[in-house]
């Protein structure tokens, strides 16, 4: 390498390696620190070894968080599929134009700020909403339905806010399928089901994953979301993590129940990798 | 000969009022091996889809063995389609593949399995069955397709310009082994290509087609040796085409003059003195001599190309054309030769333009 090549990578490269560094890798050290620490009772730390912190996740009280929130995430991941598949199949068939016009409106809502859009979710689902006088006017319910302040409203709120993420890889893949194959298929008297099971899925069930990975990690995590649309009532381990950070003032148990959620998420993407490096083998990337 | 497949005035547009195929008629007899050829958008691909039936028809009729299949779906039509991409499932292996259509056909496994197997050693791919696609080479995949194809037995197999992909080598290779195939099974192959090389070695009928019209059908002697158009002499092969007129009329042949020469061909009814009529010289019916010998015209070699059987020479006449001459194999002639052309009469071709053809 030339000199001159060194200089100019060390030049274009450098903001991003400091902005990583001082404000994602620093603080993620320091939390990875802080989890081994012990905290006083008005909120200090104590710079002390122990692994009590990381035993006190293995409470039943936690585990049960832990098992509702990967729920809930679960559940949003889910709808976010349906939602994702037909929505690309149907888009599949149509120009170009249509193709580029309606995954732009899919984008547009999210150039607004998430938090207002969930306030949003409010007008529509309270027991006055929108969503509950229609069904009432229309006479297919008397009562109003308990749309929020519980896990469905948790799960609206997950799945509308990270469905853009599920979207956008699914189409991807949808629409990158090669038409013949649909065609050679139909030709060897594949009828729409078969297609779609024999040879849409697998051709796509990499984008999937990868949509699946992308709305997954951040349900476990999105507090607000729990806290606007749940009432602060549902917990989920992104309130867990904040609320040990800004109420119950216990820094070295929120940072160990942090490291904790780094953890399962690697563990997701390891077996993500390990899934789509099997799908790779089988050329279905 | 018993027709399989029959296209009855079938017509297709794609935009309204934007014909790519015009009241097209069209019959494929059982057993034969039957090419398509055309440029490239002529509608050759159009017509192969339509009769698979995954395009539809926007007038006309399908037969498929004397049954309307018009507007039958192509699952149920007992046609199959070798594509040029060959559109092997890249998630199964060649077993998978090759078993696709009778698995969604609802065949014993025991069957499958003894059809599989049979159709594999047939395309010499047996030992391949766990093989996905990308561990295959281009004539594997190539094989694979056509096993996936005619392990249903099918009554015609479609072939969408299914060499185009392949090296020259290997091309030439797959001719041999389609036609072989093709023989063995009795199976009726349609094939589509714009390769007039691929056409003459493989198939049993040629038909020409030009901005979805036929422009002439028949074997492949009778396609080279009597064109019936400008367009499909020049298409096929290498031609000499030159214009003369019509010098004088006879019982059953014309004189035709050019360069101050006569020449007599085959008359035909609607020939008038002073009519052109354009005669179709292929390059290797071209006589060579150093001296004059009878009719001949004197000319200069312009360009000489080796092409290792024959020498293609590039001929500057007198008579102020051009001709292309082939000479087989070696000769001692140089560039900027003079020597003398002859033509015998039985290998001049008359080719009269008809005046009512639109040519669009």
């Amino acid at each position: 390498m030339k000199k001159g090549d060194r200089f100019f990578k060390f030049i274009t490269l450098s903001p991003i390696v400091i902005y990583t560094s001082l404000l994602i890798l620093l603080p993620l050290i320091y939390i990875f620190f802080l989890s081994f620490c012990k905290n006083d009772s008005y909120g200090g730390i104590i710079y002390d070894f122990t692994l009590s912190n990381y035993i006190a996740i293995f409470d039943i009280t936690y585990l049960n968080i832990f098992v509702k929130s990967s729920l809930i995430a679960f559940i949003a991941t889910f709808i976010c599929i349906c939602i994702s598949y037909p929505f690309a199949l149907i888009l599949r068939e149509r120009s170009e134009n249509l193709q580029n016009l309606m995954t732009k409106l899919i984008m547009i809502p999210f150039l607004t700020n998430s938090l207002i859009r969930t306030y949003g979710w409010i007008v529509l689902l309270r027991k006055n909403g929108i969503v509950n006088s229609i069904l009432i006017t229309s006479g297919l319910i008397e009562n109003p339905l308990s749309l929020m302040y519980n896990n469905l409203g948790i799960i609206i709120g997950m799945s509308y806010t990270l469905l853009p993420f599920m979207v956008l890889p699914v189409c991807s893949s949808v629409f990158k399928i090669d038409n013949t194959l649909i065609e050679a298929a139909r030709d060897l008297g594949a009828k729409p089901w078969a297609i779609f099971k024999k040879i849409i899925i697998p051709e796509t069930i990499s984008g999937v994953f990868n949509g699946s990975l992308m709305v997954f990690i951040p349900a476990i995590g999105y507090f607000f979301i729990s806290d606007i649309l749940g009432g602060g009532k549902a917990m989920i381990i992104g309130n867990l993590i904040k609320n040990q950070f800004l109420t119950a003032r216990n820094w070295p148990f929120g940072s160990a129940i942090s490291i904790f959620l780094i953890i399962i998420t690697f563990f997701l993407v390891w077996i993500y990798r390990k899934l789509g490096g099997k799908l790779d083998d089988l050329g279905g990337m | 000969m018993k027709t399989i497949v029959r296209l009855e005035n079938v017509s297709k547009s794609f935009e309204k009022d934007k014909y790519v195929i015009n009241n097209l008629s069209l019959d494929v007899y059982e057993g034969e091996f039957l090419t398509l050829l055309g440029s490239s958008g002529c509608g050759k691909t159009t017509i192969l889809r339509m009769i698979s039936g995954l395009e539809h028809v926007t007038d006309g009729k399908v037969y498929i063995d004397d049954k309307d299949v018009t507007e039958l779906d192509p699952t149920k039509r007992e046609v199959n389609t070798i594509f040029q991409n060959f559109a092997l499932f890249p998630h199964m292996t060649v077993f998978e593949n090759v078993s696709f259509g009778l698995r969604m056909k609802k065949v014993s496994k025991k069957e499958i399995e003894s059809r599989v197997k049979k159709v594999l050693k047939l395309v010499e791919l047996d030992g391949y069955e766990d093989r996905y696609p990308s561990q295959l080479s281009g004539g594997q995949q190539q094989r694979v397709a056509i096993a996936r194809g005619i392990v249903m037995n099918p009554k015609v197999l479609l072939l969408d310009e299914s060499l185009a992909s392949l090296d020259l080598k290997l091309k030439r290779m797959m001719q041999i082994e389609l036609k072989k195939i093709q023989r063995k099974l009795g199976i009726t192959f349609i094939y589509v290509t714009h390769d007039q090389d691929e056409a003459l070695t493989m198939s049993d009928r040629i038909i020409i087609i030009e901005k979805g019209v036929i422009k002439q059908e028949g074997s492949p002697q009778e396609i080279y040796q009597n064109p019936n158009s400008t367009f499909v002499a020049d298409f096929i092969g290498e031609s000499n085409l030159l214009t003369s007129t019509i010098d004088k009329i006879n019982d059953t042949t014309i004189d035709v003059k050019f360069d101050n020469k006569i020449f007599v061909v085959n008359r035909e009814e609607e020939d008038n003195i002073g009519d052109k009529v354009y005669l179709m010289i292929r390059p290797e019916n071209v006589l060579v001599s150093n001296k004059e010998i009878n009719n001949s015209s004197k000319g200069i070699i312009k360009t000489l190309v080796y092409d290792g059987a024959v020498t293609k020479l590039f001929v500057d006449t007198e008579g102020d054309f051009d001709l292309k001459v082939n000479v087989q194999g070696n000769t001692n002639y140089k560039e900027g030769d003079t020597l003398y052309i002859a033509v015998e009469n039985k290998n001049i071709v008359p080719i009269r333009e008809k005046k009512n053809e639109k040519r669009r």
